[in-house]
């Protein structure tokens, strides 16, 4: 069977819909609707005008260079996903469950964010279709993540900030459950990951699979051939799925995907889900998962907000246990190290969740040796991180800080 | 096993107080909280003022069906160091003072990484009569089913007002104890006004063939249990019992836990 045609609910022994019965009618009706977009030629005629007209794809490919030069001489292409509207990838599935939210009849949406750039892009699509939107996000991450918060709040979108568990992108989900039992009828929830409950990682994998058809052909008609090693960075893992699923029955062609390593992954301080994990269920679906002897899920630690979660696609762990994919993780310093290099060396400011790939990908390079050709997802920009890495690299003046 | 034939089985406790003309009160508290012996403590103080059914909540870190309240207690639990093991101890020494039915109300991952096999043994030596499994549905319980099964434990699935008619039907048969009706659309927390959705979803519930069912979510006064028992075979509280310890101790708690039994008296 051809690894492209998978569409869960399981993906091997993961996914699953593992959920409350209060969610269960809400979570059926997603699921039906979908299915009828997914082959709905005027569904997807619209979305296909909304990428066009509103959020400019295709995205292009950049080829760098001189970043490669760091790379044992591989060549290195980027997919630039940075260059969408509003930032970075999410949009890309926002767009689709949007066009979804308005075929369900309902007039409210509601989303989880880590880094805020699922958030941002729910909120702008919220306001594109006249939608009422919240969103939810832990207090960790409104902090690191500031700037992003002004947006969404600029978007008309109401922002809670999470102040339970470990105040991060986990809690944040819990808490947008929570609130969706209780508003289920009138409320679709957008979620921003290829993770969750079926059909979600089916849905957002279809919405970001544009990734990887767009970058197949980008790549092939700049090199003749197909990339020896596609790279993403992994959060829930829906950029990575995105680029990978075009490739998925290229067997030449190894795909690689970026876990945050936090402080590193034999230290307690990371989110290296598929690294370090073991499978159990949460958030609706059984994939590996951070967690204690117990089942309590463990806190996870990234400096890149958007990868900050201790749990990963189902999709995901599929692959990577039929050797399908590799996953690797990128510690912060590496991420921080690349993401100053392709600044300095190409002029673009990545965000620090796709900093995780192109940290990968220069010692990938080094490993594939100089006639190899490396794809990355450059899934999001840096301007969220600017704050971040001013402090991470002492780039401000004494007492010139703003808040 | 044919579970009617013993007399402390979580459903025939419920029938004979709906065959007094009355019903039940099933009454939850997390284990740990604020302390493993407290807690023991805590549900044994239920059991003697009133309280018919037991229901032990297993802390978890992500506990998607739980108000703050709820939340609080369980992280503070956590926080002291709580351990799934603790669960078996509490039924074990909870049993041995009182003799009510213990249900263990848990999600669903600490079962599956115990093994849900040792779990469901494990519970059964304890003296404990089944788990209810607030974030899985019958549909994506086989193992547990099948576990149940062979040990004879009480299964309880919840059942929502947005259910649909077949679903209601495949609950009522998953189901061994009684149909958790979730009393409104929301998670556990206090609620001045009952939702009419309760009396609706039991009155489902029994076109599905439900014969033992109690409403939760929502319950905090003696007027709200006596009200509930119109219509269904039990009333569940929880937050109202949690914020009782957490504010007065096991003497509030067994104070509230009397208020609160008296509602199954009211005329
Ligand atoms: C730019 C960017 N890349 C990657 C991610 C990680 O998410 P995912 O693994 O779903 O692509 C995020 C999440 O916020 C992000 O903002």
């Amino acid at each position: 069977m051809s690894l492209r045609d998978n569409t869960g609910p399981f993906f091997g022994e993961y996914g699953g819909r593992f959920m409350p019965e209060s969610l269960i009618a809400a979570i059926d009706e997603i699921a039906e609707a979908y299915e009828a977009c997914r082959t709905d030629e005027s569904f997807q005629a619209e979305l296909r005008e909304l990428h066009r007209s509103y959020t400019g794809r295709p995205s292009i490919i950049t080829e760098v260079s001189r970043f490669a030069e760091h790379a044992g001489g591989a060549r290195i292409i980027l997919k630039r996903e940075d260059l969408n509207h509003t930032g970075s990838h999410k949009i890309n599935n926002v767009l689709g469950q949007a066009l979804l939210t308005k075929r369900l009849g309902k007039t409210r949406v509601i989303a989880e964010t880590g880094a805020g750039q699922h958030g941002v892009a729910t909120a702008t699509a919220a306001a594109l279709f006249g939608l009422e939107c919240t969103v939810y996000m832990g207090e960790v991450d409104t902090q690191r993540q500031a700037l992003n918060v002004a947006r969404m709040r600029l978007l008309g979108a109401e922002v809670v900030s999470v102040t339970t568990g470990s105040r991060t992108l986990k809690d944040a989900i819990n808490e947008a459950y929570r609130e969706w039992v209780t508003s289920v009828e009138t409320t679709n929830y957008v979620f921003g990951t290829a993770a969750g409950p079926h059909p979600f990682p089916l849905m957002v994998r279809d919405f970001q699979k544009i990734i990887g058809e767009e970058a197949r052909e980008q790549v092939q008609e700049l090199t003749g051939r197909l990339p020896d090693a596609v790279a993403a960075c992994v959060g829930g893992g829906s950029n990575a799925i995105g680029i990978f699923h075009a490739f998925l029955d290229d067997p030449d062609v190894r795909l690689f995907g970026f876990e945050a390593a936090g402080d590193g992954v034999d230290t307690p301080r990371h989110a290296a889900s598929i690294g370090k994990g073991r499978p159990g269920v949460l958030h609706g679906a059984r994939s590996y998962l951070l967690q204690d002897e117990d089942g309590q899920t463990i806190e996870s630690h990234s400096i890149s907000a958007g990868l900050d979660y201790p749990g990963v696609g189902p999709e995901h762990a599929w692959l990577a246990d039929i050797k399908r994919a590799e996953y690797r993780p990128t510690t912060d310093t590496e991420a921080m190290d690349a993401l100053r290099l392709l600044s300095r060396t190409e002029g673009i400011i990545p965000a620090i969740e796709s900093a995780h790939a192109l940290a990968g990908a220069l010692k990938l390079g080094k490993e594939l040796g100089p006639e190899s050709t490396i794809l990355v997802n450059l899934s999001g920009r840096g301007d969220k991180d600017v704050a971040t890495a001013g402090e991470w690299f002492g780039l401000f003046d004494e007492g010139a800080r703003q808040a | 096993m044919n579970a009617s034939l013993n007399s402390t089985t979580v459903e025939s406790v419920i029938q004979r107080r709906r065959d007094a003309g009355s019903g039940a009160l099933v009454g939850y508290l997390p284990v740990g909280f604020p302390d493993l012996a407290t807690s023991v403590d805590a549900a044994v103080a239920l059991a003697e003022n009133g309280v018919d059914v037991l229901e032990l909540g297993v802390p978890y870190s992500d506990p998607v069906m739980d108000g703050l309240v709820i939340q609080r207690a369980t992280q503070e639990a956590l926080k002291q160091g709580f351990r799934v093991r603790d669960v078996f101890t509490a039924v074990e020494q909870i049993r041995a003072r009182v003799d009510v039915p213990v249900l263990v109300m848990t999600y669903w991952n600490p079962v599956l990484q115990y093994g849900v096999d040792r779990f469901a043994d494990e519970l059964v030596s304890a003296g404990g009569a089944g788990l209810i499994t607030p974030d899985i549905t019958p549909d994506a319980a086989d193992d547990w089913i099948a576990t149940s099964d062979r040990t004879g434990l009480d299964r309880v699935f919840l059942a929502a007002p947005t259910s649909s008619d077949e679903r209601l039907k495949r609950t009522v048969q998953a189901t061994r104890g009684f149909v958790y009706a979730v009393s409104t659309m929301g998670i556990t927390g206090l609620r001045t006004d009952l939702d009419a959705a309760a009396r609706t979803l039991i009155a489902r519930l029994r076109v599905a063939g439900a014969s033992t069912a109690c409403v939760g979510i929502g319950i905090s006064n003696p007027e709200q249990v006596h009200q509930v028992l119109e219509y269904a075979d039990g009333a569940i509280v929880g937050t109202a019992l949690v914020k009782a310890l957490a504010d007065g101790g096991v003497s509030k708690l067994a104070e509230t836990a009397a208020a609160l039994s008296a509602g199954t008296t009211l005329n």
